[in-house]
């Protein structure tokens, strides 16, 4: 075995060791606190989980290529909540009423377009302007959310379509259409990272910017990319999550930035960039919503679930800087 | 070789940045098949050529012509076109992609939308790798890598194109003998190729051995060329100073002092082991190697930047252990370090401010800061050190390099230290000025404090030093005085063939 092989792989598998842990916790605190009687490993709510684990994982794989990148988007919150009102406003526009239930793939591509646009305006600013994206992206959560609030004001904007809720809520194989859906994103986007030049690239910008201009890497339309993969993403979360709900309040989808990020991080994603696995941040959405559940099945409430979810990360974090020091002769700074 | 149509041709370049006339009509000409060394001191306007002709800087007059055309290069990518590489000397790799990666990073070679073509990528990567006869794969992590491994990764991206012209930007500054010798090979197959080299170097042994041309910068303007068989290293030095190298040093007339510092058996990890010296007080102990000897990171450990795994470190006789940059300035070791900028100062701040930074805590009048206190500091060091400012008000972003680095000292000086560490004195600094931070150095030593000089420049060690200290891979090799130094044993020492017991 070459030397680093070991640590490597024992970063790599941290996330799938801390989902184990967190299976056999709740399955044995489960079985004293429980407010219900079933099983926490049940079929069902495992197969639950992955569906809830959706929305967020869905753009999570987005998160990773951006972070990756070496930037961070924080307006993915509000993309989502405008795509949703774009989704389910748009079926019932007077120009559509003649489609019957051909409305949905429009409505569907509707939303996904304008989910890319957004995130082609925050890419384009970041490329053209110069300014970090952590800034422009926070400028876009502020003006996104505002647009939302412009569209119906504070009334939730609704639609049913059966025809639509029946798709949501099938299982194919077992698993849901939103497991699938992020299963799919998940492959795809592991594709574009690992064997593409794109994603490529991707890396190198991450890593060291100055090499990749050096070495003609055209550092502004890579990002642009990213920004528009990451905005059709939250979209496409939208999409997968109202279709069924129906329902969509204007302060919906607030803090999934973080949740996202909190997700991408514990999969081991460098802040800095050039260095995150699609695969292991799947790992770190699914560990998020293990906890949130296992919480939940133990029969903790929403705030202890979040104070829980904030100390795992910063120990994880802290975890992370110590196994990343390079002994004790470390530079201290 | 006069009949050839040369590769790359300069034609009076200039390039000014605001106050400074960095480049002054430089002219010179690279043909195929020559190694074409470029010398000058730190600042001589190397580093600010080769970014004109990388297209980092425009010039502001002149031309750059490859193959008899005239190219306006506007990106690397441009110049990249135009078949001319730079193998640069700080490292520029993304460490976590894999060897192959970086070699080919920005022309990944493509299969059909868009995928990389890993089988292609990874056979060429090897193929280049063969003949620089290097341990590694195209799959290795460049960041497992050693420094001088990475070196040749870089050195490696050259052979990627059919380069007309092959910049070598020090590429030797952290390479051992055997990679030397590897690398001027590869140099000879690019030559026989017809390929143009422009070889920046300030080793001397090197440039003797391996160009046919030297061009040689001063101050920003083009001093001539020289055929390397009809010169000798004294005429290339007149040169690049304008005046015979002044090897003597200012030998110390003073007494010495007692041992202010002592080190016993230090080691820090791999860093460095087994490391042990003493300075006195009124001494300037200087410490030469190359890059990644672990000189930095021995003055890191007696500032409390790191954690030394091993050894004593005695003070004035007694044992002491530093744990952080408060312990060491409360016992009187202050640090010059080796990035000014980054390290050194706080750039946005004036210079009163950045000299007191290290007191500011102890300078305050009840609850707030006196002013007073901390101009009268600034005035005192200022015309002691010779500060050339237009007051305390101004940023010393906007100072020279020189008088920067005057701030720092002036910084650990008002601290009334009782040893002085200072990293790269002169990095960035013009030859003026340079000279005047050695004599401050010289002078120092003579009121009394122990100074540790820590130095890639072979000039500046012989010349502020009274005994050096050679390191190579983080090991002492031996320790000179004065007397038994000269240029080759010193060489040797730190390139590891030098035996340490030998006088």
């Amino acid at each position: 075995m070459k030397p680093g092989t070991l640590s490597t792989f024992l970063k790599r598998g941290a996330i799938w060791g801390f989902i184990a842990l967190e299976l056999i916790f709740f399955t044995v605190a489960g079985e004293f606190l429980s407010v219900s009687d079933k099983a926490f490993m049940d079929v069902d709510n495992m197969l639950l989980l992955f569906k809830q684990s959706a929305p967020i994982g869905i753009i999570a794989m987005g998160m990773t290529i951006i972070m990756v990148n070496g930037n961070i988007d924080l307006s993915v919150g509000a993309i989502y909540a405008f795509c949703a009102v774009i989704l389910l406003d748009s079926m019932t526009w007077p120009i559509f009423a003649g489609l019957g239930d051909a409305v949905i793939p429009v409505s569907w591509i509707l939303a996904l377009a304008v989910g890319t646009a957004l995130g082609a305006l925050n890419g384009l600013i970041v490329w053209k302007t110069g300014v970090d994206a952590f800034i422009v992206t926070l400028g876009s959560m502020l003006g996104y959310r505002g647009l939302v609030f412009m569209y119906n004001g504070e009334q939730p904007t609704s639609h049913l379509n059966w025809t639509l809720v029946d798709f949501a809520e099938q299982q194919f194989l077992g698993l849901h259409t939103a497991t699938w859906f992020l299963l799919i994103v998940t492959a795809v986007i592991w594709f574009l990272m690992n064997r593409t030049v794109h994603g490529r690239n991707a890396y190198a910008i991450g890593d060291n910017r100055a090499a990749a201009v050096n070495a003609g890497i055209r550092v502004g339309p890579h990002m642009m990319v990213n920004f528009m993969i990451i905005g059709f993403l939250a979209a496409l979360s939208a999409v997968v999550f109202y279709s069924e709900s129906g329902s969509v309040n204007p302060n919906d989808g607030e803090l999934y930035e973080l949740w996202v990020i909190t997700a991408v991080v514990l999969g081991g994603t460098k802040l800095t960039g050039g260095a995150g696995s699609i695969i292991s941040t799947f790992g770190g959405v699914l560990a998020i919503q293990l906890l949130r559940k296992g919480l939940a099945h133990i029969g903790a409430d929403t705030e202890t679930v979040n104070l829980v979810i904030g100390l795992i990360l910063i120990a994880v974090l802290f975890l992370d800087r110590q196994l990343n020091l390079k002994g004790k002769e470390e530079l201290k700074v | 070789m006069t009949e050839q149509t040369p590769v790359l041709r300069l034609e009076n370049i200039v390039k000014t940045f605001p106050g400074v006339r960095a480049l002054d009509g430089v002219s010179f000409t690279v043909l195929p098949g020559e190694v074409h060394a470029l010398m000058g001191e730190n600042g001589a306007g190397k580093s600010t050529l080769m970014n004109v002709l990388g297209g980092i800087y425009q010039p502001d007059e002149g031309q750059i012509i490859v193959s008899e055309q005239p190219a306006v290069m506007t990106s690397p990518l441009e110049a990249k076109a135009r078949g001319i590489m730079f193998i640069h000397q700080e490292l520029s790799l993304a460490e976590e992609l894999s060897v192959a990666e970086n070699v080919y990073l920005g022309e990944l070679p493509k299969k059909r939308f868009g995928l990389v073509d890993w089988d292609t990528l990874y056979a060429r990567t090897d193929a280049i790798l063969e003949r620089l006869k290097v341990g590694f794969d195209a799959r290795t992590r460049v960041g497992d890598l050693s420094i001088a491994n990475q070196q040749m990764v870089e050195i490696a991206r050259a052979l990627t194109v059919d380069a007309k012209a092959v910049i070598f930007d020090e590429p030797t500054a952290s390479l051992t003998d055997a990679e030397k010798v590897v690398l001027f090979e590869v140099i000879a197959d690019l030559q026989r190729d017809g390929v143009g080299i422009i070889y920046i170097s300030h080793r001397m042994e090197e440039i003797f051995k391996i160009t046919d041309r030297i061009s040689v910068l001063r101050d920003g303007s083009y001093r001539g060329t020289l055929h390397t068989r009809d010169t000798d290293e004294e005429a290339v030095t007149q040169l690049m100073i304008g005046r015979k190298l002044d090897l003597s040093r200012s030998e110390s007339t003073h007494e010495l002092g007692d041992v202010a510092l002592e080190v016993r058996g230090l080691s820090c990890g791999h860093l460095f082991e087994d490391v042990s010296f003493h300075v006195r007080r009124g001494e300037v102990l200087g410490f030469y190697g190359l890059v990644g000897a672990g000189r930095t990171e021995i003055a890191e450990t007696l500032f409390g930047l790191r954690d030394p795994s091993a050894g004593t470190i005695l003070l004035d006789g007694q044992e002491i252990r530093i744990h952080s940059p408060v312990d060491a300035i409360e016992r009187g070791i202050s640090l010059v370090p080796e990035d000014r900028k980054g390290q050194g100062l706080v750039l946005g701040m004036n210079c009163r401010d950045n000299m007191t930074l290290p007191q500011v805590s102890d300078l305050t009048a009840g609850p707030f800061v006196s002013d007073g206190a901390e101009v009268a500091i600034f005035d005192q060091y200022r015309d002691k050190l010779d500060i050339r400012t237009p007051g305390w008000r101004q940023l010393v972003g906007n100072l020279s390099g020189g008088n920067q680095q005057k701030i720092v000292i002036g910084k650990w000086l008002s601290m009334h230290p009782n040893v002085l560490i200072v990293d790269e004195p002169t990095r960035g600094i013009d030859v003026g000025s340079k000279s005047e931070i050695h004599n401050l150095i010289r002078e120092l030593a003579a009121q009394g404090y122990a100074v540790i000089v820590i130095s890639s420049e072979m000039p500046e060690v012989l010349r502020v030093s009274d005994r050096i200290v050679a390191m190579y891979s983080g090991r002492v090799m031996r320790t000179f005085t004065s007397d038994d130094v000269t240029e080759d044993n010193l060489i040797q020492a730190i390139s590891g063939l030098g035996d340490g017991a030998a006088a």
